[in-house]
């Protein structure tokens, strides 16, 4: 069974962008310790005779037509941002932040 | 470094090289992938965008059948098997590029698995490109950055962001690591993506502009001591956009990781971008964390089912391939390697095929589109088939010529008419009144004057000496100003002579 270390929990948190205390790291590890442990009764459980699944629903995706729709009006969508500039979103500075 | 870079020759003496490539094509699908939203290169900012490009909450992604068919139809011609069950996952990462802050694609389970492409050679002999996977997944948005030196993101104060692009199909084709190239490493990778490109085009599942996005390759390099070594570190230099970049990218690769391994270094496991200014790659991020984008199946879609009978029905519709296409046409105008390899190189072979197929010699096609109209294509900076000439003006500037109506001067006027955007051969030649001097009493009587003009030429013709015959054939064309045609003409006087 694999098992979490807190420092693969704080890396988690750095990839998702969430800041985590040294306790919710903690609670975090034993959550995910916990969840893995269950995964691993499954594989038990899953022997040859059972085909692996790839989603709970039975269902293949639905197609639809390359037919273009309506699109949505410009100065709507960009009024939902926080600040836009010549028809584009503005985004703040990618690199040299922390 | 650049000046203390190993040469190639010796880099290929020293090391075995291994590349591999991973080259997206985007589909010229009328809608995106996920969402009915248009699409076209170069349209206004963020007009283009349904509440699934923008990633709404709330907003769910239905596939387009179209995009699907193509990938298919794209997979086939590279003779990749079609896994029966493909499935949808996530691939996290945060840029602002893609609203949702992750990219639908597809991971262990692609729509087309393992294939391969023969390609050419400049030599004739064929190499194969082993394929590994061939998946579907959707583009990202384009970032503009400002406030940096010439548009980089170092020092950019900050971004705009137009998301038309976003959610546009991407194919990705992923060679296997490719081996036993030696110094024809990049030859062989060049080879490759322009069949691709052609492919693509003979399929029309894409328009294959490299230089508009339509296409783009990673390229990842690495060498070894020998061809039994295990694989060594790869580079990989992200988002090659010109067939020229990606040959360079291959031999600045080997040379600057010979020079590396040579002197005892290592390698490092890095992403690269190719500087176009520099003619160098250089380096991006580190890619020690290869499994940070967190693949997970995407729980908003379901697996794509295609059956044996629906692949069949995409096979029936594959054109004929571009390699076997090339090998026809050569032989039904009975070129030679060489002039084939002109053909190709001046990207001219559909516009002489679409000339011939329009009624024209294939000589006649040849001869106009890599003479005349490619000295001007060079001249402008062009494609060819960006010129205001198509392959029905050439068809019928050849029917002009063989009718007689026009000679060679003047059919070389009237294509320079047509270049010059004054319309079709015969409306430039009606508006020039470019018209051959045909027989008869006109021509008659300028050769009577040519000949009152010359009274020993005409002592010489009649003494049966024809040497002086280009004397009054002179006389005429100038006289016409180039507009007799030479064989008349010189039928003309013999007539007189003896008559």
């Amino acid at each position: 069974m694999a098992r979490f270390t807190k420092d693969q929990v704080r890396h988690l948190g750095s990839l998702v962008r969430i800041a985590l205390s040294d306790d919710e790291a903690d609670r975090l590890k034993n959550d995910l310790n916990v969840i893995s442990q269950s995964i691993t009764h499954v594989q038990d459980v899953a022997t040859a005779d059972v085909p692996p699944t790839a989603n709970p629903v039975p269902l293949e995706a639905p197609l639809r037509p390359d037919v273009p729709a309506k699109t949505l009006d410009r100065d709507e969508i960009l009024a939902q941002a926080p600040k836009s500039q010549d028809g584009q979103f503005v985004a703040p500075r990618i690199l040299g932040g922390k | 470094m650049a000046e203390k870079l190993m040469s190639f020759e010796e880099a290929i003496k020293r090391y075995d090289p291994v590349w591999g490539l991973e080259t997206h094509v985007e589909l010229n699908t009328k809608t995106k992938l996920f969402c009915p939203a248009p699409y076209s290169f170069g349209g206004e900012p963020n007009t283009e965008l349904t509440p699934v490009s923008l990633g709404l909450p709330g907003s769910l992604p239905v596939l387009n059948k179209q995009a699907i068919d193509d990938a298919i139809r794209l997979g086939l011609a590279l003779h990749c098997h079609i896994n029966e069950w493909s499935q949808w996952s996530r691939k996290n990462y945060f840029y602002p590029d893609m609203p949702r802050d992750y990219q639908i694609s597809q991971d262990d389970k692609p729509l087309n698995g393992e294939g391969y492409l023969d390609v050419e050679l400049d030599d004739g002999s064929t190499f194969r490109v082993p394929i590994l996977r061939a998946h579907v997944e959707d583009d990202a948005g384009k970032n503009t950055h400002i406030g940096g030196a010439a548009g980089r993101i170092e020092g950019a104060a900050y971004s705009l962001i137009d998301y038309n692009r976003a959610g546009v199909p991407l194919v990705e084709i992923v060679t296997q690591p490719v081996t036993g190239t030696g110094a024809k490493a990049a030859e062989i990778a060049g080879a490759y993506v322009r069949m691709l490109r052609d492919i693509a085009r003979a399929l029309g599942v894409s328009e294959g502009r490299l230089e508009q996005g339509n296409m783009r390759a990673d390229v990842n390099v690495s060498l070894r001591e020998s061809p039994d070594a295990p694989l060594g570190t790869r580079s990989e230099t992200k988002n090659v956009n010109s067939f020229r970049g990606i040959e360079k990218t291959i031999i600045y690769e080997i040379r600057r990781q010979a020079t590396i391994l040579s002197q005892g270094g290592e390698i490092l496991q890095e992403t690269r971008n190719w500087d176009e200014s520099t003619q160098t790659t250089a380096n991006g991020r580190l890619k020690s964390d290869a499994n940070d984008y967190r693949y997970f199946p995407d729980p908003d879609l379901v697996q794509v089912h295609t059956t044996q009978e629906h692949i069949d029905e995409l096979k029936a519709t594959l054109p004929e391939m571009p390699l076997h296409r090339r090998h026809r046409l050569q032989k039904e105008w009975g070129l030679d390697d060489r002039q084939m390899h002109a053909i190709l190189n001046a990207g001219a072979l559909d516009l002489i095929d679409q000339t011939v197929q329009a009624g024209a010699s294939a000589d006649g096609a040849r001869k106009w589109w890599l003479g005349e109209i490619s000295r001007v294509a060079n001249e402008q900076k062009l494609a060819l088939d960006e010129l205001p000439v198509t392959p029905d003006d050439v068809a019928e500037l050849e029917q002009m010529i063989a009718d007689g109506k026009l000679n060679d001067r003047l059919a070389k006027k009237t294509i320079a008419g047509v270049l010059a955007g004054e319309g079709t051969p015969s409306e430039v030649a009606d508006a020039h009144g470019y018209k051959v001097v045909e027989a008869g009493s006109e021509l008659g009587s300028i050769i009577d004057k040519a000949f009152a003009d010359n009274p020993d030429v005409v002592e010489k013709l009649k003494s049966g000496n024809m040497k002086p015959m280009g004397v009054i054939i002179g006389a005429v064309m100038r006289a016409t100003r180039g507009q007799a045609d030479a064989k008349a003409v010189s039928a003309e006087v013999i007539k007189k002579i003896r008559g």
